[in-house]
């Protein structure tokens, strides 16, 4: 049975009438990675959102989301709210803002667990030591007592992971969370997200505009352009036979960046044009 | 932090120390002999250059500047502002009670804005781009460009007169209050209301909001998070606001006869009363210092940001 | 000329525009718009009520209203402006020497400008009328006095940031005249700054100077000012308050137009200005202040 089903959905914004999401249809299957693939502006966010239910209140979104064969869209406001970090976790791209800034980071990882465990208050930093530690995140209980912009994004993003850990979500929902990262934090994260999925056992959305990553992590990939999915199919066929020709083109482009840089790692002289 | 409180108290003292240096060559660059001032404020009919010399002796005007300073300065301390040209009475037995009075104006009208400002631009926050947000951006435009003494002679008008409401002038119960902190209000809270909007519409957007929302945080403490944020600005904001207030209710209190200093500065300028006139930029830019201390401390306080660049 | 062009889109802006051009027009050429002579006294007329010949009415002492405003216009507006253009072009050249120079003349510069900050600005601005004496002259030198530390203080912040680009530091390694790189290449794009800043404060700048006259420290009678005019009519206010009415709505109209006109200034010229700028590393005696607005009017 598919973990999650979207039929049909469309997303337009009250103000303008305009469809950000035109009809748009995929599913999750248990246990599997969907990476959804697009530049920005394409939808991918705001299909992540509407999963959640987290559109601005201007945007409005219409047909099925089923999650574990139920429609979330007849969920009342409180029912969608214990489904959210319980059984749908989101991971953001910007670890800096994603915190409240005038609060350490403790206050929202306690708050967020009191509002899906009965736990206790030692409970709780137990299970997030744990979890941070499984992230290679250093002197946990004293990370929990800093500001978010006493910390790097790297450690931020995996403090979100961490959260993950504990809460042990059905679906984790990541949108772009490596975009904001320098390189060697990028390739931490996405080790983490990898034995996230080893671990948990769950479903993972990823959305990305980083092809490496996605070739990397996802076992399907959907394209989006311009709110429709353009092609969708298992990761490896999408990469070496696209079929739509906005496909070929983002593959392609990348093609030609890496094989200028395995040209240039081949020791080939590399003639400048001026 | 504690370091840090004790530095910007430490530093006042050499600020207000300039301050009252400024004060004093403020007054001494009148174009008008001092002595000649007082001689003619005490209707002295007929000025000889030997009445100038006496007086000159009498308040130390003979002396070298920085030894007059210094003088002026050690008293200043003592709360002796000297007496005053046209009464005779020490300055400070005027200065004080008015600057109470003032003060009181000041703090209840900064309570009222503080209390409105946040009310409204929550309001037009949450509502943003609505009819509602609209309106009341659009009445207080209209409201900030009004001259308050105008508004001010109106309401007397209108509602202290025609419907014998509520006291035209004085300040003898708390219905005096009334119509002048409505008046400051309304002036101000029209302009501070909007920091109030854009810190919670900015704060709003931010990704720790959806990000909270996306865990499963309940709206209640979503909204104990934003407003946490945006009251950050809000009270560095009004931490300027309170001086500015305290210096400018001149007007209002000229208006409603309010007896604080905004009307004894007035009396003092239009009789060139110069030891009041002295004294009363003394005492209001001490407050306006001590006041900006204390904002930029509560603000150090909140924002754990801005406490680590300490 | 692009600015006119983004100012007729915005239907607002451009009334507030016309208003304002319109207003300076008739302030300056007073005498030809005028019906009647500002200050001819007729008993007969005393608190007439608006007629043909004169269509705003007669005041207490039988003068023309409408001739009134017109000449108003002069003090109540077109004075201010001429003092707010003195102390932006003081704050201009001292925050130019500043921000571009750096160094001694900076650290010079931004002290006096500390201490200036240091007292409240409407306070310090009676002082220096009382020392000066009364007189509408004399409450214009105060406001350059204390207006101009604000702007330097604002100005050198724009300067700096504009001198810390790529373009500019080009320039000043390849050779070119300080004076020259300031013409060609800092006063063009810190302008939108500059004329952002000073039209932002036109509007307390003409409701606290009203206040002065209103409150008897500015234009001495039988002079029209409007601010003076509501002070005359606050004396009879209780007889006939409608006196109160025509420079009331004068003040509010202009005041308003400035308003309107300097917000829509912000968004053309700069948008990230109409932000909440956040306050960011607070020294003592370095700290700008982007809400130095003081309504008393």
């Amino acid at each position: 049975m598919n973990l999650l089903e979207v039929n049909n959905l469309k997303v337009w914004d009250v103000n303008t009438g305009k469809e950000i999401i035109v009809n748009s249809s995929f599913h999750l299957k248990q246990n599997s990675c969907l990476a959804i693939v697009g530049e920005s502006g394409s939808g991918k966010s705001v299909t992540c959102r509407a999963i959640m239910k987290l559109n601005k209140s201007y945007l409005r979104q219409s047909g099925e989301i089923l999650f574990k064969g139920k429609n979330i869209h007849d969920l009342s406001e409180k029912e969608m709210r214990k489904k959210r970090g319980k059984n749908l976790c989101m991971i953001l791209q910007n670890g800096m803002s994603a915190f409240d800034p005038s609060c350490v980071i403790g206050i929202h990882l306690r708050e967020t667990l009191a509002e899906h465990f009965n736990w206790s208050k030692k409970e709780m930093s137990g299970r997030m030591k744990s979890a941070m530690e499984s992230v290679m995140l250093k002197n946990p209980l004293e990370i929990m007592n800093k500001y978010p912009h006493q910390l790097s994004g790297g450690m931020l993003q995996r403090i979100m992971i961490a959260l993950a850990i504990v809460l042990e979500p059905d679906i984790i929902i990541a949108d772009e969370p490596t975009t904001a990262l320098d390189a060697i934090s990028q390739y931490e994260v996405i080790e983490q997200f990898k034995k996230l999925r080893e671990r948990l056992g769950c479903s993972m959305i990823f959305i990305s505009h980083d092809l490496a990553v996605v070739k990397n992590i996802a076992d399907e990939v959907l394209v989006m352009k311009d709110g429709e999915i353009v092609e969708r199919g298992k990761t490896a066929e999408v990469f070496s036979e696209p079929q739509h020709d906005y496909t070929k083109y983002l593959v392609s482009t990348r093609q030609v960046l890496s094989n200028h840089f395995n040209r240039i790692m081949e020791g080939e002289a590399v003639v400048v044009n001026s | 932090m504690a370091s840090y409180i004790l530095r910007r108290i430490l530093i006042m003292i050499p600020l207000l120390i300039i301050i009252s240096f400024v004060t004093f060559v403020l007054i001494n660059l009148s174009p008008l002999d001092p002595a000649e001032v007082v001689l003619q404020s005490q209707g002295v009919p007929q000025i000889t250059d030997q009445l100038i010399a006496e007086t000159k002796e009498e308040f130390g005007m003979d002396k070298p500047f920085l030894v007059q300073y210094f003088h002026w300065f050690i008293s200043c301390l003592q709360l002796d502002f000297g007496h005053s040209y046209v009464t005779g009475k020490p300055v400070w037995s005027l200065i004080g009670p008015a600057f109470l009075n003032t003060l009181k104006l000041t703090v209840v009208s900064s309570v009222a804005i503080i209390a409105l400002s946040i009310l409204l631009g929550v309001i037009c926050a949450v509502r943003e781009g609505k009819m509602i947000d609209k309106s009341i951006r659009g009445v207080s435009f209209f409201l900030t460009a009004m001259p308050s003494y105008w508004l001010a002679s109106l309401m007397i008008l209108y509602i202290s007169v025609k419907l014998n409401l509520l006291p035209t002038s004085g300040m003898n119960s708390f219905k005096s209050y009334i119509l002048p902190v409505a008046i400051i209000t309304i002036s101000y809270a029209g302009i501070y209301f909007r920091n109030v909007r854009t810190s919670m519409i900015n704060n709003l957007n931010e990704d720790y909001v959806l990000y909270g929302r996306a865990c499963g945080l309940s709206e209640k403490k979503i909204t104990i998070h934003i407003l946490r944020n945006s009251l950050q600005v809000a009270i560095s904001i009004f931490g300027m606001a309170v001086p500015i207030i305290l210096g400018s209710t001149v007007v209002i209190e000229n208006v409603f006869a309010w007896p604080g200093l905004g009307s004894l500065s007035i009396q003092a300028i239009l009789s060139r009363d110069f030891p009041i006139i002295q004294a009363y930029v003394l005492v209001l830019a001490t407050a306006f210092v001590i006041f900006n201390t204390l904002s930029d401390i509560v603000n150090a306080v909140m924002n754990p940001k801005l406490r680590s660049n300490l | 000329m692009k600015f006119l062009k983004s100012i007729s889109q915005d239907k607002i802006a451009a009334i507030s525009f016309i208003v304002i051009v319109l207003t300076m027009i008739i302030g300056t050429f007073a005498p030809l718009f005028s019906p009647h002579d500002p200050n001819g006294v007729n008993m007969g007329l005393r608190y007439a009520p608006p007629s043909l010949e004169f269509l705003l009415g007669n005041d207490h002492l039988g003068r023309c209203i409408l001739s009134r405003i017109i000449f108003g216009i002069r003090p109540s507006i077109l004075w201010v402006l001429g003092a707010l253009v003195i102390s932006v072009l003081i704050g201009a050249v001292l925050g130019f020497l500043a921000g571009y120079f750096r160094g001694k003349v900076d650290a010079i510069i931004m002290r006096i400008c500390d201490i200036m900050l240091s007292f409240p600005g409407y306070v310090m601005t009676l002082a220096i009328i009382g020392i000066l004496g009364i007189g509408l002259g004399n409450i214009l030198i105060a406001f350059i006095i204390v207006k101009w530390a604000w702007f330097a203080r604002v100005i050198r912040t724009s300067v700096m940031q504009y001198s810390e680009l790529e373009y500019v530091k080009f320039a000043k390694s390849v050779g070119i005249s300080n004076l020259t790189i300031i013409r060609k290449h800092l006063i063009p794009v810190t302008f939108a700054d500059i004329a952002v800043i000073s039209s932002s404060s036109i509007g307390s700048m003409i409701l606290q100077i009203s206040g002065f006259s209103f409150l008897g420290l500015g234009i001495q009678a039988p002079n029209a000012e409007w601010g003076m005019m509501l002070n005359e009519a606050r004396g009879v206010m209780f007889t006939s308050p409608e006196l109160m009415l025509a420079p009331g709505l004068a003040i509010i109209l202009v005041v308003s137009a400035f308003n309107f006109l300097a917000d829509s200034l912000q968004i053309i010229l700069n948008p990230k200005l109409s932000r909440t700028i956040k306050p960011k590393k607070n020294s003592p005696f370095s700290k700008i202040k982007n809400q130095e607005k003081e309504v008393a009017g």
